[in-house]
């Protein structure tokens, strides 16, 4: 019987981790099932984006209010978890407060977390009101209805929780310090729950240990749950914002790809020895698709970017199209993307490994074209999102699946489009008269 | 305009045996589009009054492809990007100087992958060198003390993170240079880029360009200064909406300094 809260603990661990794993592959799996792109180039580089952009939240800090309490939330999370090393190894270990015995170290590691924990609790409340009291207006888009909003609050309840249940935890733990009871041995400083020890004043020390351990026990479980949890939620950039600044863009904003499939065809086209009517090689691939129409189009680096998204709305704040009360908004674009892959998986784990035709795509299905043909390319998005998505470049791989294989552009666009063709300039003047203006008064 | 412009060709140069220091690659907008030719005749001016050795392709110039390759025809992008690209390999150019953002950026960054490779500036930056190497001077001038603000191009601004040759261009006119509430990388697009400038813009509360006009007319400028022929026509029509076009002028920075400097 001794052992037997060890040996719960270890269960509910290896649980709690081993659902994770799982959601983890899955995950990955997801994003595998974009296109290959080679971003192996320029290590040194993308090192250093990750470690300013992800690391340094150099650019959350664009925004200084929401920035500076984001980096409280994030510097409280990384401290945070220093405990949860130490909660996980008691837990196993049945021991209490094992790192005590790095004295004054101690004292101040536990008198740091607590102070984060109340200010991260003052953080998660602002965060709160912005979003329920002060209603904020990139968080009333219309694609943040239902579940986003939900899920929103639903984080910052948690967090809520988890540091109350921490502060109470130590506070109780005080006490019991402060009664000399057996286990509870003297150590850590309390510079926050200190004050909430005298609530438990009078309370016997079984009456004491109970609420301690209850406090540590749903706030490890908690802490697991909330792991589990963000497999389903925004909140998945904890993790994924770091490979996600380090897999980047780095050329310049207005360097789009030029594509590869075209660039062979547009070749073939020029070259004067290639005979037009020669019927395609008996082993000849297919040929390629142009642009997308649906994820798995899509590189995995634009997957990843949709399940890193955090839902700010940084992006479609800035956006000259949505600012105008156009239909664009580059977060539903990045939204839509990752909800229709969480489709796409599901459908695969249904149908044991395979993908079967749900006769929906990305394209209609969740992105309309109206949505697409706002876009003025500005990257006002791109510049804004803190974490180096680029919802652009998936607007412009639908967009070129619209043109190039449906030739459904607007038809002031393909006037355009056929000018140049035709006259090399996108009016419908002579290119022999391109020199005019150097002769007119 | 008192001058006649001297605008060789690469044509009349090679034929002569000649090589310009650079290609002026003027564009479809400056080459065809009234407002824009006047920007290009001014930037012309300026290269005759420093006796920079340049050249235009005339009547050899295509369209970069930019409109195309945005609206997602990547074909006809390409297609347009290996004529010019095959043209100006063949002069044997090396540096190129435009006047047009959307021209710099697919130059600059685009053509490179496709086998042209060039130093590419804006015609800001070149006009800052020609300043920097005393081949231009200014003193005082009409604009001494105006209100100027400048209108960030995307193309030039936040998509290859040019901001201060421009800016630098209006402080040598002695101008009050005031800043928008959108500026340098939180720019609000004039509502032309993405070859929105040739098509009707998606339903909305109301269009791009109306709101950047706003923003101009903010700041109470005698000029809204820009860097782009189509910022320079969205900004124009915006400003004649609000029934401003008296009390405020668009005009693009090449023009300012050709008329500071009285040519």
């Amino acid at each position: 019987m001794e052992y037997l809260s060890n040996i719960l603990f270890v269960i509910v661990l290896i649980a709690g981790i081993g659902f994770f794993a799982r959601n983890v592959k899955r995950l990955s799996r997801n994003i595998k099932l974009g296109k290959d792109v080679d971003v192996s180039d320029n290590t040194s580089q993308r090192w250093k984006n990750m470690a300013k952009i992800a690391l340094g939240q150099s650019k959350m800090v664009v925004r200084p209010i929401a920035g500076f309490l984001h980096i409280i939330v994030y510097v409280g999370f990384i401290i945070i978890n220093v405990e949860v090393i130490e909660i996980i190894l008691d837990g196993i270990l049945g021991t209490h407060r094992l790192f005590a015995p790095l004295s004054v170290v101690y004292d101040v590691l536990i008198g740091s977390f607590e102070i984060l924990a109340i200010l991260v609790i003052v953080a998660v409340t602002i965060f709160w009101m912005r979003r329920n009291v002060i209603r904020i207006k990139r968080f009333m888009k219309p694609e943040m209805a239902g579940w986003p909003k939900e899920d929103g609050n639903l984080i910052l309840y948690i967090e809520l929780v988890l540091m109350t249940l921490f502060l109470t935890m130590n506070g109780a733990d005080y006490q019991l310090q402060q009664m000399g009871a057996a286990h509870y041995i003297e150590a850590g400083s309390f510079p926050v729950s200190q004050f909430i020890a005298p609530l438990f004043e009078g309370m016997s020390i079984s009456s004491l240990v109970l609420v301690e351990r209850t406090a540590w026990w749903i706030h490890i479980v908690g802490i697991l749950c909330f792991l589990n949890y963000l497999y389903y939620s925004k909140h998945l950039h904890i993790l994924l914002a770091f490979p996600n600044t380090y897999y980047g863009k780095l050329v310049p904003k207005g360097q789009f790809k030029n594509s590869d499939a075209v660039t062979a065809e547009v070749k073939l086209m020029m070259d004067p020895s290639a005979d037009p009517f020669a019927a395609p090689a008996e082993d000849a691939e297919e040929p390629a698709k142009f642009g997308a129409s649906d994820v798995t189009d899509l590189s995995w680096v634009q997957l990843l970017n949709s399940y890193t998204c955090t839902e700010c709305g940084r992006c479609t704040d800035e956006c000259p199209a949505n600012q105008t009360g156009k239909k664009l908004s580059p977060r539903k674009i990045m939204m839509d993307t990752r909800d229709r892959l969480t489709e796409v998986g599901k459908n695969i784990d249904a149908n044991n490994g395979k993908f079967v035709d749900d006769g929906k795509q990305l394209l209609d299905g969740y992105i309309s074209r109206e949505e697409l043909w706002a876009c003025t390319t500005c990257n006002a998005c791109v510049e804004a999102c803190p974490v180096s998505i680029d919802p652009l470049s998936i607007i412009m791989d639908m967009r070129q699946y619209l043109v190039m294989e449906q030739s459904a552009a607007p038809t002031d666009l393909n006037n355009m489009m056929g000018n140049i063709e035709n006259n090399g300039a996108p009016w419908p003047f002579n290119q022999m008269d391109r020199l005019n203006w150097a002769k007119e008064e | 305009m008192a001058n006649e412009l001297k605008v060789p060709t690469m044509a009349e140069l090679f034929a002569a045996g000649q090589k310009p220091e650079v290609l002026f690659w003027v564009g479809c907008a400056g080459s065809f589009d009234d407002r824009a030719k006047k920007i290009t005749k001014a930037f012309v001016q300026l290269l005759n009054r420093a006796n920079v050795s340049f050249a235009v392709l005339g009547t050899e110039e295509s369209c970069t492809g930019d409109p195309a390759k945005r609206s997602g025809n990547e074909f006809l992008f390409q297609m347009q990007a290996v004529t010019n690209i095959e043209v100006m390999n063949a002069y044997g150019i090396n540096k190129i100087v435009t006047a047009c953002p959307h021209c710099f950026n697919t130059i600059k960054n685009e053509y490179p992958g496709l086998g042209g490779h060039y130093e590419v500036v804006h015609h800001t930056q070149f006009l800052k060198t020609l300043f920097d190497d005393k081949r231009i001077t200014l003193e005082g001038g009409q604009f001494k003390g105006k209100r100027i603000t400048y209108h960030d191009p995307c193309y030039l601004g936040r998509a290859n993170n040019v901001y201060e040759a421009p800016r630098e261009l209006i402080r040598k006119l002695d101008a009050e240079l005031i800043e928008m509430k959108s500026c340098k990388e939180k720019g609000l697009c004039c509502g032309a880029g993405g070859a929105q400038m040739f098509k009707e813009p998606e339903k909305g509360d109301k269009d791009i360009n109306i709101e950047r006009t706003e923003q101009a007319m903010e700041t109470k400028p005698e000029i809204i200064a820009a860097g782009c022929p189509f910022c320079n026509t969205m900004m124009t029509d915006g400003v004649k909406n609000k029934e401003k076009e008296g009390a405020i002028a668009v005009m693009d920075i090449a023009e300012l300094i050709a008329s500071a400097g009285d040519l």
